[in-house]
Order: structure tokens, then sequence, then C-alpha cells
């Protein structure tokens, strides 16, 4: 017999595991996009595999350990909490793997002027720094470390929002470089959206701790626990 | 039945929402404190469900809103225990129509070796109630509200004991509301039976509390999420939580609590 408390350890161990793939496979997505290497982005392609079935493994564990055990309280939340992580995670692995994808489609690595300007290094290193929040504040199970994405996935957004402007302004002065344009506007989306999925897991995290609903809400920085 | 009779606790011509209260509440058996001083106010025409592990005084403290603990050798209370703000333990009391009005489900079915019209009827009849027409019409009235009316309308002469276990507890749940109680005490009444009886009564108590207020002690968390509004939670004699059942069971504020109702302990 498994144990409620060895089936969650287990349920841990997979949401970490899932945590440190998505995360593995955005790495490497920005590594093949900035030196437009085709080897690393093919393998980003062929590991999405895994994560689909990872995906897959998590949530059929999750529907067994409601099942079986009959969760309430803190037990019930983590479960609860941990299906919706899973389910940001993957899509933040089809994002790794969308970017991995456009790598292999155009020929030509993108010019640095227009990386620069687009400020799109410093989208991958919000994001991927957003990841590592996450994952210290899962492994924690620590709300405070969870609420610090909200900050960071502001620069995303602002970001996000400056690009329409200055590719508008870019494509009439090198209306050539469209598909380059188009292309970067595309990873830029990704990125944003990749913030906003770990502002959703942030949010998992801090309904897990805390028992507190806060997405749809403006972001608060308060702290609760139980009685001894 | 004379409503003028000495020692009536609940003058249900007011209102049918009773309310029980206790205040202070130590239960001793002998030097054993059973209850260790319990200030608890249970909301009327709600279910209320008592779980804790067991030895923790939740089947005393439910048996003490019908003076059911008076039988056992040693008891003693401190505090008070209120029925509408009336001390059901004061001298003047009488507890035969206490327990008139706070009827009492148990564990095991319990029909008497009578016919299930008798069953029902038994307490009225121990009332002097001996019309015939008044008597069918509350057994029908209370095998009714138990569901039970359908399956055995045709053999109410038929003994009680060739009932299915399930049957038999709804039985003897008419039997409680034949008499018309206003609070009903039910200590882990679908213990003994199976998922599918199980399901029935707890269909029946969410009926029934529009009606009478329920307290129901349970060992089954699954049943006391589904069934009540109200959980308290109860450890060594004491009243740790109590609070909303939705809140209870999603988020506890103590951790005791946490602990037992997730399986970490007791």
């Amino acid at each position: 017999m498994i144990s409620l408390d060895q089936h969650r350890e287990a349920l841990n161990q997979s949401g970490v595991e899932m945590l440190s793939l998505c995360r593995k496979q955005l790495e490497n997505a920005r590594d093949a996009f900035f030196t437009h290497d085709s080897d690393l982005a093919e393998e980003v392609i062929r590991t999405e595999n895994r994560v689909n079935a990872l995906d897959l493994k998590i949530d059929r564990d999750c529907e067994r350990f409601i099942a079986l055990h009959n969760p309430v309280a803190s037990d019930l939340r983590f479960v609860l909490a941990l299906r919706k992580i899973n389910f940001d995670l993957e899509r933040v692995g089809d994002h790794a793997y969308g970017i991995s994808k456009y790598i292999i489609e155009v020929d030509t690595p993108i010019e640095d002027r227009l990386l620069e300007i687009m400020r799109v290094e410093e989208m991958f290193e919000s994001a991927l720094s957003m990841l590592d929040d996450i994952t210290d504040a899962y492994i924690e199970a620590d709300a405070k470390l969870a609420r610090k994405v909200f900050k960071k996935d502001k620069v995303l957004n602002k970001i996000n929002m400056k690009s329409f402007k200055i590719i508008s302004t870019e494509v009439r002065i090198n209306p050539e470089s469209i598909d380059q344009f188009l292309l970067l506007f595309s990873v830029i989306k990704k990125l944003e959206r990749i913030g906003d999925l770990v502002t959703n897991i942030a949010e998992e995290i801090i309904f897990f701790r805390e028992a507190e609903v806060v997405k749809h809400r403006k972001k608060k920085t308060f702290k609760r626990g139980k009685e001894e | 039945m004379s409503k003028k009779e000495k020692g009536i606790v609940i003058d249900k011509s007011i209102k049918r929402k009773h309310k029980l209260e206790t205040k202070g509440v130590k239960v001793f058996y002998d030097d054993f404190m059973a209850i260790k001083g319990i200030d608890m106010t249970i909301k009327a025409n709600k279910v209320t469900a008592f779980i804790g592990p067991s030895g923790c005084g939740k089947s005393t403290f439910l048996r003490l809103f019908n003076r059911m603990n008076d039988y056992v050798d040693g008891f003693r209370l401190e505090g008070e225990v209120r029925i509408d703000g009336e001390n059901i333990y004061k001298k003047k009391i009488n507890v035969e129509q206490l327990r008139k009005q706070v009827g009492m489900v148990f564990q095991k079915p319990n029909p008497f070796p009578k016919s299930i019209f008798e069953n029902v009827a038994y307490g009225l009849r121990i009332q002097g109630i001996n019309d015939k027409r008044y008597l069918s019409e509350k057994v029908e009235d209370s095998l009714k509200q138990v569901a039970l009316w359908d399956e055995v309308k045709d053999d109410l002469n038929k003994s009680a004991i060739a009932l299915s276990g399930g049957q038999q507890q709804r039985l003897c749940i008419a039997r409680t509301l034949a008499v018309e109680p206003s609070i009903i005490l039910m200590d882990e009444p679908t213990s003994a039976l199976d998922p599918l009886s199980t399901a029935k009564i707890e269909e029946l108590i969410y009926e029934l509390k529009e009606k009478y207020s329920i307290v129901i002690v349970t060992h089954n968390m699954q049943q006391a999420g589904r069934i009540s509004d109200y959980t308290a939670f109860f450890y060594l004699g004491e009243l740790i939580e109590y609070d909303r059942t939705k809140k209870l069971f999603t988020n506890p504020e103590k951790q005791q609590t946490e602990n037992y109702i997730t399986g970490r302990f007791g």
C-alpha cells in the first residue's frame, strides 16, 4: 500500500522534474535562438515528447491521488495546484518548442541590432529568472518567494507593449527585413505569454500555501499561517 | 399530549428553531474528565457534525443533549447545557419530555421485535395515544419522511426485523420522527450500513434539516463534508475547532485539525 504522504511526495517530485525540464527547454531555446544553432533547436523539439509524457503522467497521478486518498485541506490544495501548475508548465514547454521551430524554419540569424532594440535577451533572461524563482518557491513551498515573480512579469509586459511600436517603425525603414520582424514579434509574444504562465504558477503556489485565491486580483503581499 | 404538562422543554408553538448551547461544560466519569470545559453554540435547522478520534469525547458530548449520560456510572456534569436558553440539567426538567423533543438515532439499527407499524407507533403509544386514525396518519407521515413508505406500505404488519439494515435504520429514524422531536442526535448512524443505504440516509439527513436541528457524530470524514453545514473537531475532551464545514475541510485554522482530517493522526 502506498501511503498518502508517499504518494504526495512522488507527485511533488514529478512537479520538480517538470519545472526543471521546462526551464531547460526554454534555456536551450534561448541558446539556440541567439547562436542560431539548429541542432540545439532540434533537441528542444525532440525533448517536447518528454514534456508531453510527463504532463500526462502528472495528470494521471493527480487523478489517482484524488481517487485513492480523498484528499482534503492542504493535501487537496496541493493536488489541485499541481494540476494547474503542470498545465501551465506544459504550455511553457510548448512555447520553447515554438521558438525552436522558428530557428529551424528561418535560414538567416536575426541581426544583433534588432535583437538589441527589441530587448529580446532581457526578455529571455527575465523569463528564465522567473522560472528559477518559481522553482525555488515550489520546492520550498514558499508563497513569499512565489510573489517575487509578479514584479518580474511586469518587465516582460512592458517590453511586449513597446515592441509593436518599434516594429511598425522599423518595418517602414527596412521593409526587406519584414520576415525577421515578424519572427521577433512572435518570439516576444511567446516570452510575454511565458511570463503570464509563470505568474499563474505563482498564484497556485500561494493558493496551496495560504488557501488564498489571488488570481484576477491585484497582487498583495501578506502572510498568514496556522495556529498551533 | 397536553402542552401544559410540567417540564416541557421546548414550546413548539412558538418556533421550530431550536438552538443548543453549552457553557463551560465538563463531564466526569468518576475522576476521569471526559469533557474539559466546552462552550459551544449549535445552530438551529443546520446539520452539525462532530468528528474526532475514538475517545475524544464527541459521543459523550452528543449524549449530553438528551441526558443519555445520566445512566452511566460515575457520570457528573459541571457547567450548563441549554436548549433555547433553558438549562436541561436543572432539577425540574422532565427528562422523558426532553427525550421526546430531542430524538436519537444510534449506530446500529435497533428496531423492536414488533411489526413495522408498531415500531413507528411505539413512541406515540407510550405517550398514551391510541387513536387508530391518528396513529395511522403519523406512521404513514413518518415513513414517508424517511422515504420508506413506498417500500413497506403493503407490509406494515410484518416484523421490522425482516427489513434490511438500511431499511431498519430508516425505520428507526421514522420512529424518532413520529414523536415530533425538534432536535435529532445521531451517533454514527451509517457506520453499519452499505454505501447505498448510507447514501439514502445522508440524503434523508439533508432533507430533514429543513424541519429539525441535527447533530451527527461520524468517523467518516467525507460524510461530514457531504452532509453537514458545520463541523466540530474534538480531541482529548476539548473542542479544538468548530467552523463552517466548507472552511474546516478546505482550510482549517488549527494544525491539529488539519492533521486529523488529512489522516495524519488519530
